[in-house]
């Protein structure tokens, strides 16, 4: 016992000086390296807490893609933060530290850390989830039904939030002029440089077999569509940032991208549909399989997952070439 | 099928997005948009028809009951906003078409109108649940579609506007998820009505105070209660026409909604009112947003941003109605909700045409615009007496029904500041109607005059503002009259959702 809180004392100090430095820094390089820190311990601390996918996908789009995005988007503005004068600091100030202080408040009666009596634990739907979902939805990972099947309605919403960003940024940066050849840098090119360029040839394949063992063992482990998809369109950014972003778009695409950003969507959203049909509820995978409701929920819920993987990646996959894009373009 | 319906109103527009993007063409993205406004329509109606009796319709996703699974709730307190926003979201389909032709690249038309699909559904999504947790996904999508939307006005600042919007609606965003997550720390709950039932035993816990504090300052700032207003100008104004006028009648008035479902039937009046005092600081809040709302409205050189500050001040009618807690209040500030969504839309949609045919609604470029549109500045006056809230308009109505809530509760000083904001409303669109009407016609004016002359001898029609945007502005300023001469249909509404308010939980 004293280890863990050993562990969880020492997790969080480094978290909060990771929090201070990024506050501190005005080198925005720096502070996206240490958001990544920052992720990277919040990760450990899932881990810790036994939220294995919820640490999964913490490391893969806190400490991944978004490292990545920020990346692009520090390539096409200035690196350093500018300097904003005291006297405007002070009303951020105050509503920091009464953001805090009411948090601080309400942490006194909260349930105590690690406690087997609270309410979250009392309530019959966590009984339910923990031991009903094996019978009613029979895979061994409670945290795959309870997402994709009790809640499959928020992780609809959570999709279309995801489809909804890649349509804005597609909207917003899509249409910059085409890049003209003289423009790029012929010396940034990654893949000059022969050890770079083999390895990440031979790990591209193992990249996007991994995204493919996430996707379809997030029934037995931790894994799933979200994870699935940020690994496989981080497999694309890999791609592009060695070989170059005309060498990613032929592999993959623009058109491409625009025709799975929606299909994703449109899957998760025609299984419900078809549920409806079958005469269930929206998104009532029984309804898929009325003789045994355990081969249904299955059925539905790879295909949810499926559906997320593919919509996750397009859309990781463009918001990044977008920007990347514009940096050619420049 | 009609078990369906609850689902149906939100999966429609939701289905029709993907759709937008894949088919990627103006004319086919246009009419999913319109399908999917017509399609949420008529379920709201159909909904509205069975609950109008009182009953409560309960519709399980995945089919699994509340609280295991996620619920859909239709009762008399959200048939009045679902209705409100699918009849907005039709009549600005119509309007969309030409005035976003007119105003955006063309290139980006097909995903716009996925985004305004997307922000049907995301507000039409949040109206419908009955889980909290459901509620804040509703709403990122409704907040991230409008982010974008607004993005993508004419001119640069747009941009920024947007921005400052997304930065402080995603601040109000985590806020919310704060909330939510500390009232399920206590409670091992997300479903509204479980919460209902659970927090009552455990009033004065610090976590559900602080809890109550999260959600409600977050849902301030989406409704834009005054000193959290700042983002509110800058994005209706920047927003393309067809945008304004969408946002302006639903967003705020859905936040307003979601804001009155957690106080009402989630956390409860006697705690959100009664230790809390939410409704003294509603009330004082409120008086402040009338008068610098309506202040600020005066001192504007640009119509968009004119009535976009007088919104701000609207809003604060709204949140004095229902600070009352009493039926005649709630009543009231429904009833506001309404009718100043159709008088809102019907002002920018009018913006809009005075947009597209001089490319300016600059007040110095306005001048004398009576005399070449004298439809569009009819329409203007007639919505615009309605803000001020002259008898025989639907402004009269809502703001009578609020003074009658403010002088049965005793609140004298709310209704003094009340009348002084009315009195700042005459200002600014006595100040519009000064300058379209009596000012000699502005060189912008002159100019599209002669265009207009000069094309008519070319080709009669093209000049001429394009019919469906000029009859979905006059359906709106038609509807705000009748709801000004035959409020029946608003006030069925209106006090059949104060009672399904006050009747459950409470």
């Amino acid at each position: 016992m004293s280890t863990f809180v050993l562990m969880n004392v020492s997790l969080f100090a480094i978290l909060i000086a990771t929090a201070l430095a990024i506050t501190r820094l005005r080198a925005l390089y720096e502070a996206t390296m240490l958001t990544a820190l920052f992720s990277l311990v919040s990760a450990s601390l899932f881990v810790l807490l036994d939220a294995v996918d919820v640490a999964f996908t913490e490391a893969a789009v806190g400490v991944g893609i978004s490292t990545v995005l920020f990346l692009g988007v520090l390539a096409l503005t200035r690196s350093r933060e500018a300097v904003t004068p005291r006297h405007r600091l002070w009303p951020a100030g105050f509503v920091v530290l009464l953001a805090g202080g009411t948090l601080i408040y309400a942490v006194q009666d909260l349930p105590s850390f690690g406690a087997a009596d609270t309410p979250v634990q009392a309530h019959p739907v966590t009984e339910t989830y923990l031991e009903e979902s094996q019978h009613d939805i029979g895979i061994p990972n409670t945290v795959t039904s309870v997402l994709a099947s009790y809640r499959g309605y928020d992780t609809l919403g959570e999709l279309v939030v995801i489809f909804t960003a890649g349509v804005a940024v597609l909207m917003l940066l899509a249409h910059a002029p085409r890049p003209r050849e003289h423009l790029v840098h012929r010396e940034l090119i990654l893949a000059d440089y022969r050890i770079v360029r083999v390895i990440s040839k031979i790990l591209m394949p193992f990249i996007l077999v991994f995204a493919f063992y996430v996707l379809f063992h997030g029934d037995y482990g931790p894994g799933g569509g979200f994870q699935a998809g940020v690994i496989f369109a981080s497999g694309f950014v890999l791609y592009a940032l060695v070989f170059g972003l005309d060498g990613a778009r032929q592999v993959l695409p623009q058109s491409v991208l625009l025709w799975l950003i929606p299909l994703g969507v449109l899957l998760y959203v025609g299984v419900g549909v078809a549920n409806m049909l079958l005469g269930g509820a929206f998104l009532d995978y029984n309804s898929l399989n009325p003789g045994d409701p355990e081969v249904g929920q299955h059925a539905g819920i790879l295909l949810v997952e499926t559906a997320i993987g593919i919509t996750v990646a397009a859309v990781m996959a463009a918001v990044f070439f977008s920007f990347a894009g514009r940096r050619l373009s420049r | 099928m009609t078990a369906q319906l609850p689902a149906l109103q939100v999966i429609i527009p939701l289905l029709c997005a993907p759709f937008c993007v894949l088919l990627r063409s103006r004319t086919i993205a246009w009419l999913l948009f319109l399908a999917a406004a017509a399609g949420s329509l008529a379920c709201a109606v159909v909904l509205a028809e069975q609950v109008s009796d009182g009953e409560v319709l309960s519709y399980s996703m995945g089919g699994w009951r509340a609280p295991y699974g996620i619920e859909y709730v239709i009762s008399g307190f959200n048939t009045p906003v679902l209705l409100l926003v699918s009849t907005i979201a039709v009549i600005v389909a119509v309007y969309s078409r030409r005035s976003l032709a007119a105003e955006v690249d063309s290139k980006r038309i097909p995903l716009l109108y996925a985004c305004f699909c997307l922000n049907l559904a995301g507000l039409l999504g949040i109206v419908a649940t009955g889980d909290a947790f459901n509620a804040f996904v509703f709403l990122e999508i409704a907040s991230l579609s409008s982010y974008a939307l607004i993005a993508m006005g004419r001119r640069r600042r747009a941009l920024l506007a947007a921005f400052q919007y997304l930065v402080v609606g995603s601040i109000g965003a985590i806020f919310i998820l704060i909330g939510i997550g500390l009232a399920y720390g206590v409670t091992g709950t997300l479903n509204m009505a479980d919460l209902a039932q659970r927090l009552p035993e455990i009033y004065g816990n610090r976590a559900l105070s602080a809890s109550v504090i999260f959600v409600f300052v977050g849902l301030a700032i989406k409704m834009a209660v005054f000193p959290l207003h700042s983002w509110l100008p800058d994005a209706y104004a920047e927003a393309p026409s067809a945008v304004s006028t969408f946002l302006a009648a639903t967003s705020t008035k859905v936040a307003i909604y979601i804001f009155l479902r957690f106080a009402f039937t989630v956390f409860g009046a006697t705690l959100v009112f009664g230790t809390l005092t939410l409704d003294r600081i509603g009330l004082l809040l409120a008086c402040l947003a009338m008068v610098i709302g309506s202040g600020a409205a005066c001192f504007q050189s640009d119509l968009k941003y004119l009535l976009a500050w007088s919104s701000v001040a609207q809003i604060g009618y709204i949140v004095a109605g229902f600070s009352l807690v009493t039926a005649s209040g709630l009543e009231a500030a429904y009833l506001h909700v309404i009718n100043h969504a159709v008088i809102k839309a019907a002002l920018f949609g009018a913006a809009g045409l005075l947009l597209l045919r001089l490319g300016s609604v600059r007040l110095t470029d306005l001048a004398g615009f009576g005399r070449t549109m004298p439809w569009t500045f009819a329409a203007i006056v007639l919505a615009g007496l309605g803000l001020v809230g002259i008898p025989l308009t639907a402004g009269f109505v809502s703001k009578w029904a609020l003074a009658m809530a403010l002088i049965e509760d005793g609140q004298g000083l709310v209704l003094a500041v009340m009348l002084v904001s009315s009195l700042l409303a005459l200002v600014y669109v006595g100040r519009v109607v000064e300058i379209g009407w009596f000012r000699e016609p502005s060189p912008v004016i002159a100019a599209s005059a002669v265009t207009a002359t000069s094309a008519t001898s070319r080709s009669s029609t093209a000049e001429r503002l394009p019919r469906s945007m000029t009859v979905a502005t006059w359906t709106l300023v038609l509807l705000s009259l009748y709801f000004g001469i035959d409020a029946t249909l608003p006030a069925t509404l209106a006090e059949s959702a104060a009672t399904a308010l006050l009747g459950s939980g409470g």
